[in-house]
């Protein structure tokens, strides 16, 4: 069979995981978003807390996902089976991208910048909101992207501990030798992967003030 | 009248090596005092190091004095919230420090929007600013400072500088990265305004020929202390070995 006599035949289903896969990628960046920008610029006020926080973004990062869904699957509350354990691991993925984004977005702005500011009188809210955050949005962004490049990716493991998306197909797939069902699934991840990182890239690069 | 700027017995030491310091303790700023009347421009002279730019940011407390005592129009500096301080001192650094995100309109009304001018008014100061500085408001105030030349960016550093019409102005090289031609533009420009303007100004700079001509007295620096002060003319004349050394450069 091949993989348009598939998406023919089962367009519903396909079109329910395609859901499913933009819930989970949506929603843990989104929280990734709300919990890493804060967090680095926080970061950037309380330096002394850079490495500890950093590091443990990183270690997140190094452990396989496969791995980690299933670390928190017995946890309370945030683990088990289902959507909820997968988009708490998602966070901890992307959390670290945006983290570091956000703290090098906002300490990489012109030292001069900085000091006419606060030599003008500016708070400290002031430079952060008027100067930093401005001046820092690309490179913020492009920690976004990251993040949400990667969740795609990796949102098709979260199949495995029962969260739905495209990752259902792959695994199935995989499960009975099919390789037009795991295309079936990994084409359109791909594609969406493709899109998110070409739509942020263009209002990263819109927002690149620096270099000018 | 109180003066635009007293600073008695001034001096800032390095943080430490203790516990949580990076510094070595190093004296960099000791035993500076001096005055500047409205219409003076104290200028500092001094090789790089001396301490010239730590003694503007003492004043402006972007460096905290360890010891001494800096008057602004009258009041202590210590005394006020730090933002209202620096609204009340134009500062104007050698790379100028431009917001790159904001027009030159925005730029140069900071300080009055941070203070909660009505946008109006704001407009108005603006537009002679600009003209003050001898740039065209209709060609300018909504360019970016990428789309200035150096000589450009630093008049609209200065008009940044007066927006909120400060008593006290300091300056810090701010012709220092200008080509030579630019630079006497400049300076003769800004000789012109020091008296229309009548604001105390602390200039800084380690051109002798700069300092000597826009100067109303002069301070030289040396290792971060005050080792002459006195007008251009007694400047000229001392036996001060420092002194010396910066006129043979002239
Ligand atoms: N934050 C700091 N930590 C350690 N040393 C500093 C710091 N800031 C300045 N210094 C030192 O203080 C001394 C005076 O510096 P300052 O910037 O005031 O010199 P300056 O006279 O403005 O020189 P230039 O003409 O090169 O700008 C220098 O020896 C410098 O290395
Ligand atoms: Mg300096």
């Amino acid at each position: 069979m091949s993989l348009w006599d598939f998406y023919a035949r089962n367009s519903q289903e396909v079109l329910g995981l395609v859901g499913q896969h933009l819930y989970l990628v949506a929603i843990s960046t989104g929280a990734a978003i709300v919990i890493g920008v804060p967090l680095g610029i926080l970061l950037t006020r309380r330096t002394a807390w850079r490495g500890p926080v950093l590091g443990v973004a990183n270690v997140f990062q190094t452990v396989p996902s496969l791995a980690l869904f299933g670390f928190l699957i017995p946890l309370p509350f945030i683990g088990g089976i289902g959507a909820t354990t997968a988009i708490v691991a998602l966070v901890l993925y992307a959390l670290l991208p945006i983290v570091r984004n956000t703290y090098e977005g906002v300490t990489g702005v012109d030292p001069a910048v900085r000091e006419a500011g606060r030599g003008m009188g500016m708070t400290d809210w002031q430079l952060l909101t008027q100067v930093e955050l401005p001046l820092g949005f690309g490179v913020i962004l492009a920690g976004v992207r990251v993040a949400t490049v990667v969740s795609v990716g990796t949102a098709t493991i979260a199949a495995a501990i029962g969260a739905g998306g495209l990752g259902v197909y792959i695994f199935r797939g995989v499960a009975v030798v099919d390789d037009t069902l795991i295309l079936a699934g990994a084409l359109p991840a791909a594609l969406m992967a493709l899109a998110a990182d070409g739509l942020l890239g263009v209002a990263e690069r819109r927002f690149a003030w620096r270099g000018k | 009248m109180t003066k635009p700027l007293e600073v008695q017995g001034l001096g800032y030491r390095l943080p430490g090596k203790g516990k949580g310091e990076t510094g070595n303790g190093r004296l960099l700023v000791h035993e500076v005092s001096f005055t500047v009347g409205a219409g003076e421009t104290l200028v500092l002279l001094g090789r790089s190091g001396s301490g010239k730019t730590t003694t503007l940011k003492l004043i402006n407390r972007l460096l905290e004095p360890t010891v001494g005592e800096v008057r602004v129009a009258g009041e202590r500096a210590a005394d006020l919230p730090v933002t209202r301080l620096r609204r009340r001192i134009g500062y104007v650094i050698q790379e100028v420090g431009l917001f790159p995100h904001f027009t030159v309109e925005r730029n140069v009304g900071l300080v009055p929007r941070l203070d909660g001018w009505p946008p109006p008014r704001i407009a108005t100061r603006v537009r002679d600013l600009l003209a003050l500085v001898g740039l065209d408001s209709d060609t300018f105030a909504r360019r970016y400072p990428h789309e200035l030349s150096g000589g450009q960016r630093q008049r609209v550093g200065v008009a940044r500088a007066l927006a909120a019409d400060p008593p006290l102005l300091l300056l810090d090289e701010p012709f220092g990265a200008l080509d030579p031609i630019t630079r006497v533009e400049l300076q003769r420009e800004f000789k012109a305004l020091e008296g229309r303007l009548g604001k105390g100004m602390v200039f800084v700079t380690h051109d002798v020929r700069e300092g000597l001509l826009l100067g109303t007295r002069i301070g030289l620096m040396l290792q971060g202390r005050l080792a002459f002060l006195g007008t251009p003319d007694e400047f000229r004349r001392s036996e001060h070995p420092e002194c010396k050394a910066f006129m043979a450069a002239a």
